[in-house]
């Protein structure tokens, strides 16, 4: 009995259509007598003509659509890799061979995108000081401090100022004061503009190319228009106001020689490639400074620093009692339910399902807060039935109160997925286990829930993912709480995410995406060791992987 | 009469207890949405009164509720029908092929998705800020470009949902289609696809939910008022005016609640129907 359909064995197949066929026409192939099927692989087929075109078409336009943008940003390794991958997609379902692929590499595509990418520039990201003050390269950082030292110095050439516009960006109209003569400053540099209309008070009027912004409306975007600088070879055109701007010099600049930003006043800050600053004499950095790799520091940081390993093992210790008991009560609750509905003898199971289902229909996020303060010391509905008390601030209650919060949330998702697995037991099965006189317990014990945890432990271990990292229920229902009186960088319920999180600097806004980035990748690591093990050790995996 | 208490009476009270504390927090929402004072403090599990003022404030105050109500169902209709056929073809192909890469390739989704996308969010953000740049249709601020992203996670524990129903499904069926000429994509279509009707609709109907609810992603992808989901807008809402809200953000729950409920309605006869019952006896 051959169970395999593989590239070779479709050669054999009558009609080796693509997936993109419409049913109706493989439907038509499919009514068709045995010897007109026979003699229709000698020709082409409608629906095989068909489908053919519609994967050239939607190549074709997807080509359209993709590759003008690139060109004009000269982007030539996205364009690569745009045209690679287009050619093997229309190569894919062309061919009547691959069959497995046809089926794969949508899904393939997105998840590589927008899954696997983002990973990789996690992990690289880790492994830099990428955050606030190390954003960009080290040009951009030099030339972010040359123009933030921009100052105004006597014999400075001035302009009037027009505000105006080109493809959504601000851009300075520049009219010289003596020959009139109009220029058009961006963030690129200064060009000529000719034929411009400009008005005795020198406002540019109209000028080929750019929308004049009238005064009412640059009013709005005063804040914009203070930080916008054009580059010049001395220094920069900043404005004053909205009439007026002045060429500056450059307070600080940098020399290439000595590798450091120097200014006339005497001061001299040397470039640390370690550090990716400028730093002077005394150590101390200006603000803008770059990107740089920074090896394993942010790792050795998460586990040697102080304020940040202290409470590490308290916090992986409840982060895995989180996770463990949110899989156990859900899992526990939705199969109790699942089986008190799985018999014929129980009226109204429809109208139970959608009240059970009431939880898992309700939108989460909003729910986690309704949840919050429905256990509100004062007001809340928790306090009216079982009497005041301080329910997420004492520790104890705070943690039973998440998991119960959880429990309401995810049951409904296992009920669903073990009724669907219920449905799936062959009932021959368990008949043969009744007529053998297994009781009902052992009937449940040794063929049910087995038969349920081969479909249900990727489930099981995805859902130990998910709780591990649920950062919403915490940080909505709890953000960490309660903090101890001399600690206010971890709190009781804090997870490793909330936690480190909140050390990264995500919630007092200095942003340390570096660090960040590394913590994600401890996460990751604990996850999918536990995962692994999981899996290896479960005796469904032969099942599941057969 | 103990006979009936053991096989089908106890039945009734755990489904009826586990009901009860299923519905109570939906309650309480329902008490606060209709409380005409529309503060916390007010709101208890019985309603003192009924009035429809924290829905009217909603509907005519400055928020614009219907706009963000339509960017979520448009956004999670179709992120939950795309992501469906992406990993329901998937998990025919781990099903009922084999091939070179098979195991390494379960294996690798089950990892990748181990590791949440808001994780990364840093990168995704970075990604982003150059896709607005050559396609604003699919950038910041756009339906289209959170949709695709939320693609990206289709292939992940969706596909091993489905895999393990397609496994129980007998292979029988489609091997005899095969025999009688039906090619892969007819077998797929036409065959596997309506015996897994049920878990279709069991799987379309968490993705609708959880699009709905996403919050994380969506907060960062979407800051025009005018384009944010229900969850980026409510959320604000909230944290505006967090007791005097109340009201109207318990009023705004229930009607996000709508579209969700109203599709477990609408599927219910999916989901309640066997899988393979007889599929072959017959």
């Amino acid at each position: 009995m051959t169970t395999e359909v593989t590239g070779a064995g479709s050669e054999r197949s009558p009609h080796p259509g693509p997936s993109g066929q419409a049913p109706d026409q493989r439907s038509r192939g499919g009514r068709r007598g045995d010897a007109e099927q026979v003699r229709r692989t000698r020709e082409l087929s409608t629906g095989f003509i068909v489908s053919r075109i519609a994967v050239l078409g939607i190549v074709a336009a997807l080509l359209i659509y993709a590759l003008p943008p690139l060109i004009q940003t000269e982007a030539w390794t996205a364009l690569g890799v745009v045209g690679v991958v287009t050619a093997l997609v229309a190569y894919l379902y062309l061919t009547p061979r691959h069959i497995p692929a046809k089926y794969l590499v949508p899904g393939t595509i997105f998840l590589f995108a927008f899954a696997i990418v983002p990973i990789v520039l996690t992990f690289v990201t880790a492994f830099t000081n990428f955050g606030d003050g190390h954003r960009g390269t080290k040009d951009e950082a030099i030339r972010a401090i040359e123009t933030s030292s921009v100052t105004q110095v006597p014999g400075s050439p001035e302009y009037y100022l027009t505000i105006a516009e080109r493809d959504g960006e601000l851009v300075f109209l520049l009219v010289d004061p003596d020959t009139k003569a109009v220029q058009a400053g961006t963030a690129d540099g200064l060009s000529p503009v000719d034929g411009a209309e400009v008005s005795l008070t020198g406002k540019v009027l109209s000028a080929g190319g750019y929308t004049v912004i009238p005064t009412a409306q640059a009013a709005e975007r005063d804040a914009e228009i203070a930080a916008f600088s054009v580059p010049t070879a001395g220094g920069a055109v900043k404005a004053t106001g909205l009439s007026r701007a002045f060429e500056g010099k450059a307070d600080k600049s940098y020399d290439a020689a000595c590798d450091c930003v120097t200014s006339p006043s005497g001061g001299r800050w040397v470039a640390d490639e370690v550090e990716g600053y400028f730093v002077d004499a005394e150590g101390k950095h200006l603000d803008q400074g770059w990107k740089v790799d920074v090896g394993f520091a942010n790792f050795t940081k998460a586990l040697t620093d102080p304020t940040i390993s202290g409470h590490f093992l308290n916090v992986l210790i409840w982060n895995f009692v989180f996770a463990l008991s949110a899989v156990a009560t859900t899992f526990a609750l939705g199969m109790i339910v699942a089986l008190a509905l799985h018999s014929p003898r129980v009226r109204g199971t429809k109208f139970y399902r959608i009240i059970l289902i009431l939880p898992y229909a309700m939108p989460g996020f909003a729910m986690l807060l309704i949840w919050r303060d429905m256990f509100n010391t004062d007001f809340g509905l928790i306090s009216k039935l079982f009497g005041v008390h301080d329910w997420l601030g004492t520790p104890t209650t705070a943690r039973l109160g998440l998991i119960v919060i959880n429990l309401w949330m995810g049951f409904p998702y296992m009920f669903l997925v073990i009724t669907g697995a219920l449905q799936a037991v062959p009932r021959e099965l368990t008949d043969a286990a009744r007529i053998d006189g297994a009781s009902a317990w052992a009937g449940f014990r040794r063929v049910t829930l087995p038969l349920v945890l081969v479909a249900l432990t990727p489930l099981l271990i995805s859902s130990f993912g998910f709780n591990f990292n649920n950062f919403n229920n915490i940080k909505l229902v709890t953000n960490g709480g309660p903090y101890a009186i001399d600690n206010s960088t971890v709190g009781a319920t804090d997870l490793l995410i909330s936690y480190t999180y909140r050390v990264a600097g995500f919630d007092s806004g200095v942003a340390d995406f570096g660090f960040a980035a590394a913590i994600s990748v401890f996460i990751f690591a604990i996850v999918a060791t536990v995962s692994t093990v999981a899996f290896w050790r479960s005796r469904a995996q032969e099942e599941v992987y057969s | 009469m103990i006979k009936w208490l053991r096989e089908v009476g106890w039945r009734y009270a755990v489904v009826l207890a586990v009901c009860a504390f299923a519905l109570f927090p939906v309650l309480f929402v329902v008490s606060a949405a209709i409380n005409p004072l529309g503060t916390l403090g007010s709101t208890g599990l019985i309603p003192q009164g009924a009035s429809l003022s924290n829905f009217h404030d909603l509907l005519t105050g400055d928020h614009p509720f219907t706009k963000w109500f339509l960017n979520s169902v448009v956004i999670a209709l179709i992120s939950a029908f795309a992501g469906l056929l992406i990993s329901v073809a998937a998990a025919y192909a781990f099903s009922r092929m084999r091939f070179r890469g098979r195991r390494v390739g379960l294996l690798s989704i089950l990892l990748i998705q181990m590791f949440p996308q808001f994780l990364a969010i840093v990168a995704i953000f970075i990604v982003f800020t150059e896709v607005t740049e050559l396609y604003p249709a699919f950038g910041f601020n756009k339906p289209w470009g959170l949709l695709i992203l939320y693609l990206g996670g289709a292939l992940g524990v969706n596909t091993y949902l489905m895999k393990g129903y397609l496994d129980t499904v007998p292979k029988e069926i489609d091997e005899s289609a095969t025999m009688d000429g039906a090619s892969h994509v007819q077998t797929f279509f036409r065959i596997i696809l309506p015996l897994v009707g049920p878990v279709l609709a069991v799987t379309a109907m968490l993705s609708f939910i959880g699009t709905i609810n996403e919050f994380l992603i969506a907060n960062v992808f979407l800051r025009d008022t005018e384009a944010k989901t229900l969850a980026v807008g409510m959320y604000g809402m909230l944290t505006d005016k967090r007791d005097a809200n109340f009201g109207m953000f318990a009023a705004a729950t229930l009607l996000t609640a709508i579209p969700t409920v109203s599709l477990f309605l609408w599927l219910q006869r999916y989901i309640v129907s066997g899988l393979t019952a007889g599929a072959v006896k017959g």
